[in-house]
C-alpha cells in the first residue's frame, strides 16, 4: 500500500534496516541504520518486528505527503518534525491520515532522525536487506537516496502498538559527547599517542557521512620507527583509523576493508552516538574494557525491553 | 607465518585473527582454510566472517559468544586443519579486450617498462593471479602475482569515472573495477564479464583464496559476450 509521496527529499534521506549481512567477504558493507537504538525503538513504537525498514533522515529531513492512513513514529535526533505545520511529538506512536504533510524544520539536536511506519517501508530485498547502499547502487529506492516524486510503499501491519517512550529513557544528543572505546586492534602502533587520544577533544569535520567521520584536533602521532599503515584488513563499524596525518577517522557502516592503523574501536552501543554528532560537534573518548562494553550493551537491550513492555498492544 | 594465530580485539563484536605479518600465498592459504572451515562448520554465535590478505575478522553476537571461547576454538582448528578436506582453489578465466578505448593506458604501461603493447598483453595473460581478498567496492579483487616487468605507478590525476570491467595496474597490483567508480589505476583493457551482479542469485563471480587468469579476446568477442548479458 502506498504511504508517502516525497515532496522534498531532504539533504540525505535513505531507506535503511538493520543491515545487509554475510556479504562483507565480497566487499559489500553492512550499511543499515547508524543509530540502532533510535531505529529499534521507532519500530517498536509502531508494532513492527525488529529489522523492518525505516527512513533515515540527515540534518534537513524530507517533506512527505501521506497517501493512506497509518501509524508512524519519529525517533533519533530532533530535526523539528511537523505534521500539518504543528509540532509532531517524537518517540511516540502517531496516527497519520491521507493528505497529512510530514516535514522537518531544521536540526535542534542530534543529526539523524528515524521515521518508522507500521508495516515497514516496503522496497525490494537485495541480498537479504532493504538498506540503501549508494556506492553499490543497491537497496532502498533504486540504490539512491530519496528524490522528489518518489512514492513509498508500506508493508502489511502485523501488530498494533501504541504509546510513548518514558522521558527518562529518551537519549539526549548533546553537542559535546563522550564516546566509549576499546583499545585496538593496532594500539601497539602508538605509545604517547594513546594518552593524547584520551585527553583531547576532537571536532567533527564537514567530512562526516555514513562511511566515516573525519575528526579535527590534536594530531595522534604513531610510535617512532613504525610503519604508519598496515596490510589491508577487515574493518568494523566504529573502528578509529589514524592515517599518517594523525587526524582520526571513525568508520561507520559503509566500509569493509582498510589499510590504516586503528588505535581504538567505538563500542557498538555508542556508534549511534557518533552518528548523532554533526559537523562542528565535539567528541571525547573514554576507554572501557570488553566486559564493561558488553555490560553497557546488555543495559541497552534491557531499556528496549522496558520500552516494549510499556506499550499497549 | 606465525607459529600460532595472533588475536586482537576489534570492538565488542569483532575478533581479528592474524596468521602472519606479510602478503604471502602460504599465509593466505591458511586464511582460506580457516575461513572455509567456518563456512562448513560454523561456530555458535559467529554472525559473519571476513577473510583478507593475512587475517580473518570474526563477528560474534556478544549474547551468545565471547572472545575467549572463540580464541580457543580457532586455535584448535588451526592445529587440526589437516583433518579437514578443502576443495582445491578454483581458477576463473577473465576474458579481456586489451588496448584502444578499453585500455587507454596500455601504451603508457608499455613505454614505462620498455615493452611493446603486445608484450604487455602477453605477460599479463601468462600469469596466474591469487585473489587475496575482495573489497574497496563490491566484488573488487585484490590480486597477487603481477610480473615485476609490468609494475607501473598510479595515474597522477585519477579519473572521475572508470567503467566497471576495466582492468588496471597500480604499482605491483593488477585488478578489475567491479562497479563504475573514480579511480587512478592505469587501464590496459576491459572485460565484458560482470564481477558483481546484485540481481543474480549468486551476485559475485570471485571468491577470496581462489585464482584467476586473463585471456585475450577481440573486440568482436567482447561485444558477443556483453550481448549475452543483455539477453
Amino acid at each position: 500500500m502506498e504511504i508517502f509521496e516525497v515532496i522534498q527529499p531532504g539533504v540525505y534521506t535513505t531507506v535503511q534496516d538493520s543491515g545487509r549481512f554475510s556479504y562483507q567477504q565480497f566487499g559489500v558493507p553492512v550499511c543499515g541504520v547508524v543509530d540502532s537504538f533510535a531505529y529499534r525503538v521507532a519500530n517498536t513504537l509502531v508494532g513492527n518486528f525488529q529489522g523492518q525498514a525505516v527512513l533515515e533522515a540527515t540534518i534537513f529531513g524530507p517533506t512527505l505527503k501521506v497517501l493512506n492512513q497509518g501509524f508512524i513514529a519519529v525517533t533519533g535526533g530532533n530535526l523539528s518534525p511537523l505534521i500539518n505545520n504543528n509540532p509532531l511529538p517524537m518517540w511516540k506512536s502517531i496516527a497519520i491520515h491521507t493528505d497529512d504533510i510530514l516535514q522537518f524544520k531544521g536540526v535542534k539536536s542530534g543529526c539523524r532522525a528515524y521515521i518508522a511506519v507500521a508495516g515497514g517501508i516496503d522496497v525490494p530485498l537485495v541480498m537479504g536487506s532493504r538498506s540503501t547502499y549508494v556506492a553499490g547502487k543497491i537497496g532502498g529506492m533504486k540504490g539512491r537516496p530519496l528524490s522528489a516524486g518518489d512514492r513509498l510503499n508500506r508493508g502489511r501491519e502485523i501488530a498494533k502498538a501504541e504509546g510513548h517512550v518514558p522521558s527518562e529513557l529518551i537519549p539526549l544528543y548533546p553537542d559535546d559527547r563522550e564516546i566509549c572505546v576499546i583499545l585496538g586492534p593496532q594500539d601497539d602502533y602508538f605509545s604517547k599517542g594513546i594518552e593524547k587520544f584520551f585527553t583531547s577533544t576532537f571536532k567533527v569535520s564537514t567530512k562526516a557521512d555514513r562511511m566515516g567521520y573525519r575528526l579535527e584536533g590534536n594530531s595522534i602521532i604513531h610510535r617512532g620507527g613504525i610503519e604508519k599503515s598496515i596490510i589491508s584488513e577487515p574493518s568494523v563499524p566504529g573502528g578509529i583509523q589514524v592515517p599518517p596525518d594523525g587526524q582520526p577517522i571513525i568508520l561507520l557502516v559503509e566500509q569493509t576493508v582498510g589499510g590504516y592503523t586503528k588505535i581504538a574501536t567505538v563500542i557498538s552501543s555508542d556508534i549511534g552516538k557518533v552518528g548523532q554528532a554533526k559537523p562542528g560537534d565535539r567528541i571525547r573518548f573514554r576507554q572501557v574494557d570488553i566486559g564493561e562494553a558488553h555490560k553497557i550493551l546488555k543495559e541497552e537491550e534491557e531499556k528496549i525491553e522496558l520500552i516494549t513492555k510499556s506499550l499497549s498492544r | 607465518m606465525y607459529d600460532k594465530p595472533r588475536f586482537l580485539l576489534a570492538g565488542d563484536r569483532g575478533l581479528l585473527v592474524e596468521f602472519g605479518a606479510s602478503i604471502d600465498p602460504e599465509i593466505n592459504q591458511k586464511v582460506r582454510h580457516i575461513f572455509l572451515s567456518l563456512e562448513k562448520t560454523p561456530i555458535d554465535g559467529v554472525t559473519e566472517v571476513i577473510p583478507t590478505y593475512r587475517s580473518i575478522l570474526i563477528f560474534y553476537d556478544p549474547f551468545q559468544s565471547d572472545p575467549e571461547g572463540l580464541k580457543k576454538e580457532i586455535v584448535d582448528r588451526a592445529n587440526s586443519l589437516d583433518k579437514w578436506e578443502f576443495p582445491p582453489p578454483k581458477t576463473t578465466e577473465i576474458p579481456v579486450c586489451y588496448g584502444d578505448n578499453f585500455g587507454p593506458d596500455l601504451e603508457f604501461v608499455a613505454q614505462h617498462n620498455n615493452l611493446t603493447p603486445e608484450e604487455v598483453i602477453q605477460i599479463h595473460t601468462s600469469g596466474t593471479y591469487l585473489i587475496y581478498m575482495l573489497g574497496f567496492t563490491p566484488g573488487f579483487p585484490f590480486l597477487g602475482g603481477l610480473s615485476e616487468s609490468l609494475f607501473t605507478p598510479r595515474l597522477e590525476n585519477p579519473r572521475q569515472l572508470v567503467p566497471a570491467g576495466s582492468v588496471g595496474i597500480a604499482n605491483n597490483q593488477t585488478g578489475i573495477y567491479s562497479v563504475d567508480s573514480p579511480g587512478g589505476w592505469q587501464l590496459i583493457g576491459k572485460t565484458p564479464i560482470k564481477l558483481y551482479d546484485p540481481t543474480s542469485p549468486s551476485p559475485f563471480l570471485l571468491k577470496a583464496g581462489n585464482y584467476l587468469r586473463f585471456t585475450r579476446i577481440s573486440i568482436k568477442q567482447f561485444h558477443e559476450i556483453a550481448s549475452r548479458y543483455r539477453d
